[in-house]
């Protein structure tokens, strides 16, 4: 194909995924409380106002928490599961694999309805631990396919090594296998981090009206009329994502991780 | 170290903890749904466990078909849009440089991992009056004045487009970086133009590749929730806003249950669909 056509495909293609963040960007910055693009003045009022006034510092704090500790126990379920299934090849781990894939190939407003009548059923509708705990499942996905295709890079030649100098299996899973699975549970960690922090839909489902996480609290604001300081918002979780995933593309293998969390290379 | 079973009871340990917390808080919470989708509503609290078909009686209103027949279109058109731009974008990614892949990636994936609240406000940014586009157009000479394009049919689907461009890139990604280069070489070398070897080569031996992509990206629109609310108006409110409106405004969990189990059915129909089509993939395509 033609090299100029091609790289004005290329050049429409991220003006479509830049402009609204452009635009986004742009108003976040006006002077006044106004919406204006390009911005009217300038100034960063709008991001102070998002890490000092607490109608935004208490979800930003509830959201950080939860993705912190739900990606925790997410990673928790995933490694000991991903080594069992990498060491012994039995139906019933594979089974247990594709519960883990299964939250994330659904539509999530069923899982998320899912877990609504479980902790209504349990009682502990609207508490943040049921935020968690269903974040925790509902994201267990990214870790374990990541941490799989670590345990699966292991060379067993480096296993049958350790074996041979006298490690039993324990010495051999802190000394050779846990060092080279760790970037894998690094990049499993980052994405459900992220993706936690950016979900609705679950977090809503389960204690929306207790827990303000920050993407119900933007959803809220925005019944009430635009702001820049959503546009601050915005900002605030682009620049945190491109960072997060801008390191797993500098230190970790993103083509690599990229071929396997692709659904259509799972199902196969 | 490898084995083909566990060994004695101590060694099935590491496995007992995934299996109770899966089993535990998903298993069963989708246990405790399809047996509240039989139950019955108790006005003022969640629901009674007397038995009774009527929610899936209750199902088929004219506005639950009208809801789901939007709700198939409205995906099906971003599944193509989405499929038609993302595979030739796809194929030139696939043969750039790796470090200029990995710089591709990270803004996809940034893109995708984006909360839908976030997009759908970016995009109402992008479309509006004060700060919209129309305002460039206006400048260039090309329009009057200023005018508002969200909420509207075009704003939608220009919001679910951008949520699901990424991840159909993501899901074209391995099945094209894995297509022999020799292929479209060889095709060349025997006098095809590029663009020949692109519909002709390219695209034929990933036939299957796109359908199964098509259909993952449909179901994957198809659980579009915020965008509709903020970039639509409310006849182009989808399944999901359907669903959850049912459950959090009107308390209604038996009813909203029956009606995520249909599309659960739906759904599920969509992914062994994909399945079998890639069950059947010519070796082309390997």
């Amino acid at each position: 194909m033609n090299r100029a056509l091609r790289q004005l495909f290329l050049a429409l293609v991220l003006i479509f995924l830049a402009s609204p963040i452009v635009v986004v960007g742009g108003v976040s910055l006006n002077e006044k409380k106004s919406l204006y693009f390009p911005p009217q003045g300038f100034s960063l009022n709008w991001y102070v106002e998002l890490f000092t006034e607490s109608a935004w510092l208490v979800p930003i704090e509830n959201s950080m928490i939860i993705a912190t500790l739900s990606s925790l126990a997410a990673i928790s379920i995933a490694l000991p599961l991903a080594y069992f299934l990498w060491r012994y090849r039995v139906f019933y781990a594979r089974a247990l694999f594709m519960l883990g894939i299964a939250p994330f190939m659904l539509p999530p407003v069923i899982t998320a309805l899912g877990f609504l009548t479980f902790w209504a059923t349990v009682g502990l509708y609207g508490q943040m631990v049921a935020t968690i705990v269903s974040h925790a499942i509902f994201f267990v996905t990214l870790p374990l396919v990541t941490i799989s295709l670590g345990f699966e890079s292991i060379d067993r030649e480096f296993i049958e090594a350790a074996e041979t100098m006298g490690a039993d299996s324990k010495a051999v899973f802190r000394t050779v296998v846990f060092p080279m699975v760790r970037s894998y549970m690094v990049s499993g960690y980052a994405f459900c981090f992220v993706l936690s922090l950016n979900e609705y839909i679950v977090a809503y489902m389960v204690s929306g009206f207790t827990v303000e996480t920050l993407p119900i609290k933007i959803f809220n604001a925005l019944r009430y009329g635009y702001t820049p300081v959503m546009a601050a918002v915005t900002i605030f979780f682009v620049l945190l994502a491109a960072l997060i995933f801008g390191l797993i593309g500098r230190f970790g293998d993103l083509p690599r991780l990229m071929g396997a969390l692709a659904p259509e290379s799972r199902n196969a | 170290m490898i084995e083909d079973k566990p060994k004695g009871l101590r060694a099935l340990l590491p496995i007992l903890y995934p299996a109770v917390t899966l089993v535990v808080f998903f298993v069963i919470p989708f246990g405790i749904m399809l047996a509240v989708s039989f139950f019955e509503r108790e006005p003022g609290g969640f629901y009674t466990t007397d038995f009774s078909i009527d929610n899936y009686g209750n199902l088929f209103t004219e506005l639950f078909g009208r809801v789901l027949v939007f709700s198939i279109f409205i995906s099906a058109l971003c599944a193509v849009i989405c499929v038609a731009v993302g595979f030739p974008f796809t194929y030139f990614i696939t043969r750039m440089r790796r470090k200029a892949q990995v710089v591709w990636l990270v803004i996809l994936v940034s893109v995708l991992s984006l909360s839908a609240v976030i997009v759908a406000f970016a995009w109402s940014l992008l479309l509006s009056q004060t700060a919209g586009i129309s305002n460039l157009f206006v400048w260039l000479g090309l329009m009057g004045k200023p005018v508002s394009w969200s909420p509207g049919f075009w704003a939608l689907t220009a919001g679910m487009c951008y949520i699901a461009f990424p991840y159909t890139v993501l899901v074209l990604y391995p099945p094209l970086s894995r297509l022999d280069p020799h292929l479209p070489e060889a095709a060349q070398t025997l006098g095809a133009s590029p663009v020949t070897t692109f519909f002709t080569v390219v695209l034929g031996s990933l036939r299957s590749a796109i359908v199964a992509t098509l259909i993952m990206v449909f179901a994957f629109t198809l659980g579009t929730y915020l965008i509709p609310q903020i970039l639509g108006r409310p006849q182009h409110w989808t399944l999901s806003v359907l669903i959850t409106d049912e459950a959090v405004y009107h308390s209604n969990l038996p009813l909203a249950s029956a009606m995520a189990v249909f599309f659960m059915v739906v759904s599920l129909a969509l992914v062994g669909l994909t399945m079998l089509i890639g069950k059947s993939r010519g070796p082309a395509a390997r």
